[in-house]
């Protein structure tokens, strides 16, 4: 009784193919990205989720997303116009540097969460586990687009030359999502064994806003610090790539570009490998 | 029969460090003093197991015997740590999906995302929309938002998205038990119009009484092992025997 008996019938059946097979499996990071092609329908629920479920109960909706950035800008403005006056047109400067900022710090807090989420669904149905990751960062592509809107008013309001550059914008956008998925990846890999690591980012994304020239010129830092806030910080030169056509009103400059497209598409390519590597782990973490 | 599950000498094995380490730095303590002892818990032992096209198989065993590993390893959420799994068809997993569910949105907002959590995509759902709301009873309540449903409507959608679809391999965890008793025979009927029409169905239970009457096969699992496995009446007649 112990063994099954039909065991010995399998073989005429030899030649009819398994869906899946444990023991034959492709390279994860190329089966997660075939899988998420797969689950494209399921993205777009999840990002319509996040942006509805969102702002249902509230009364202006989805002007939030725009309302939000806005009043950030207005008090700092405020408080910082006084302190950073030689620099022309502050409210711009600030606000181009904080949009970029806020996608990048929302995004990868949201995808430590969202994988929470996603985690008890994970457990028990097959998913492919990038798919919240990707879902919270088109959601944050989607408020950064929204989040354009006011940008563009304040450039008028405020007299700041509008130029051709800014059609450049999608390349540093795209850019900035590929960087914060792939440190969402990377965060989220290793919240699967340090789960403290959600709360100390919280810290280190705070920490790391204020080191980053965001608020104020970057010709304000010391010689002696130049190196570690702005050539060693890849924040910094996706935040300027974004910044440079909207504020500056140009394009930013070659090697600025393949720097910044160099330090996101690896990012991407190490969070991605990384991360589809663990994920078969996620459903043995309990 | 062509057979459609193929488990070969599957073991499943968590490890869990023996002291509960909460943070980073007690963590990075231990390691270096290599003090960090696993605790071996294995819930899947050395499983063969071969499951046929059209068969209901019923799975019975106590809280805790793998039922539920077996199935997560056949749903291929699990992979092994040894052995071997192969699986001719799709999986549908038949589990309580209120996970999947969000309360502010709408029961038809509901339907598109757990229908494309389950794998369907967005024109799958639209052209059996209609179809899983008349099966769910919920015409009139369709585009109020979730929290309002009690739980038997919400279990009622739940079962209607999962089973809108004729799937391959059913995977059915101890759900029999939804909404009142007219639609629990309405569920009961649609599995067994499934199993007619070929589907393969897992049912996972205690219930010694429902694998007699509603599985031809059963195997009785007990801490991580097959105790015994064949026709379903022998087998929950052994397990009720033991209890």
């Amino acid at each position: 009784m112990k063994n099954d008996p039909s065991m010995k019938e399998a073989d005429s059946f030899e030649n009819i193919p398994f869906t899946y097979d444990s023991k034959y499996r492709k390279s994860s990071a190329i089966e997660e990205f075939l899988d998420i092609i797969k689950y494209r329908d399921l993205i777009y629920q999840l990002v319509r989720r996040d942006i509805v479920a969102r702002y249902k109960r509230s009364f202006l909706g989805i002007a939030w997303t725009m309302l939000q950035p806005l009043g950030m800008m207005v008090v700092l403005t405020v408080v910082f116009s006084q302190l950073f006056g030689q620099v022309e047109g502050y409210a711009a400067y600030l606000l181009s540097g904080l949009i970029a900022w806020t996608f990048f710090a929302q995004t990868t807090s949201a995808t430590l969460e969202q994988s929470v989420w996603g985690g008890t669904l994970v457990r028990r149905i097959y998913i492919p586990h990038t798919v919240f990751p990707v879902a919270s960062v088109v959601t944050g592509m989607v408020n950064l687009v929204l989040s354009l809107v006011p940008l563009l008013l304040i450039l008028l309001v405020t007299h700041r030359p509008i130029t051709w550059a800014i059609l450049f914008i999608p390349i540093p956008i795209l850019l900035l999502t590929a960087f914060a998925l792939g440190v969402g990846l990377l965060l989220s890999s290793l919240a699967l064994r340090f789960p403290d690591i959600s709360e100390m980012y919280r810290i280190i994304i705070q920490a790391w806003m204020y080191l980053t020239p965001i608020m104020y010129p970057s010709n304000i830092i010391p010689d002696a610090y130049r190196a570690w806030l702005l050539y060693f910080n890849p924040a910094y030169y996706l935040i300027l790539m974004f910044r440079v056509p909207i504020y500056d009103g140009v394009l930013p400059s070659l090697p600025l570009s393949l720097i910044g497209a160099g330090i996101s598409l690896l990012t991407l390519m190490i969070g991605w490998i990384y991360f589809s590597n663990q994920a078969d782990k996620f459903a043995y973490s309990t | 029969m062509k057979p459609v599950i193929i488990l070969n000498n599957v073991s499943v094995q968590y490890s869990t460090p023996e002291e509960v380490m909460g943070t980073f730095k007690e963590y990075a303590i231990q390691l270096l003093k290599r003090n960090i002892r696993f605790r071996e818990f294995k819930a899947l032992k050395n499983i063969d197991l071969q499951v046929d096209e059209g068969e209901i198989l019923g799975i019975i065993g106590r809280n805790g015997a793998g039922k539920s590993t077996l199935l997560k390893v056949i749903s291929r959420v699990l992979i092994p740590n040894e052995g071997r799994v192969r699986i001719r068809g799709i999986v549908s997993p038949l589990l309580e999906l209120s996970a999947g569910f969000h309360p502010e949105l709408t029961g038809r907002e509901n339907i598109f995302l757990n229908g494309t959590l389950l794998g369907y995509s967005r024109r799958d759902i639209e052209s059996h929309f209609q179809e899983i709301v008349d099966f769910a009873e919920l015409d009139a309540f369709i585009d109020a938002p979730l929290r309002t449903y009690s739980s038997g409507m919400v279990a009622r959608l739940g079962f209607s998205v999962a089973t809108t679809w004729k799937p391959e391999i059913l995977i059915l965890d101890e759900i029999l038990s939804v909404g009142d008793e007219a639609f629990q025979q309405k569920c009961k009927f649609r599995i067994k119009k499934f199993s007619d029409e070929g589907t393969t169905i897992l049912l996972v239970t205690h219930d010694s009484h429902m694998v007699e009457t509603l599985c031809s096969r059963a195997v009785w699992l007990d801490h991580g092992e097959v105790k015994a496995i064949g026709p379903a009446e022998e087998v929950a007649g052994m397990y009720k025997y033991s209890q």
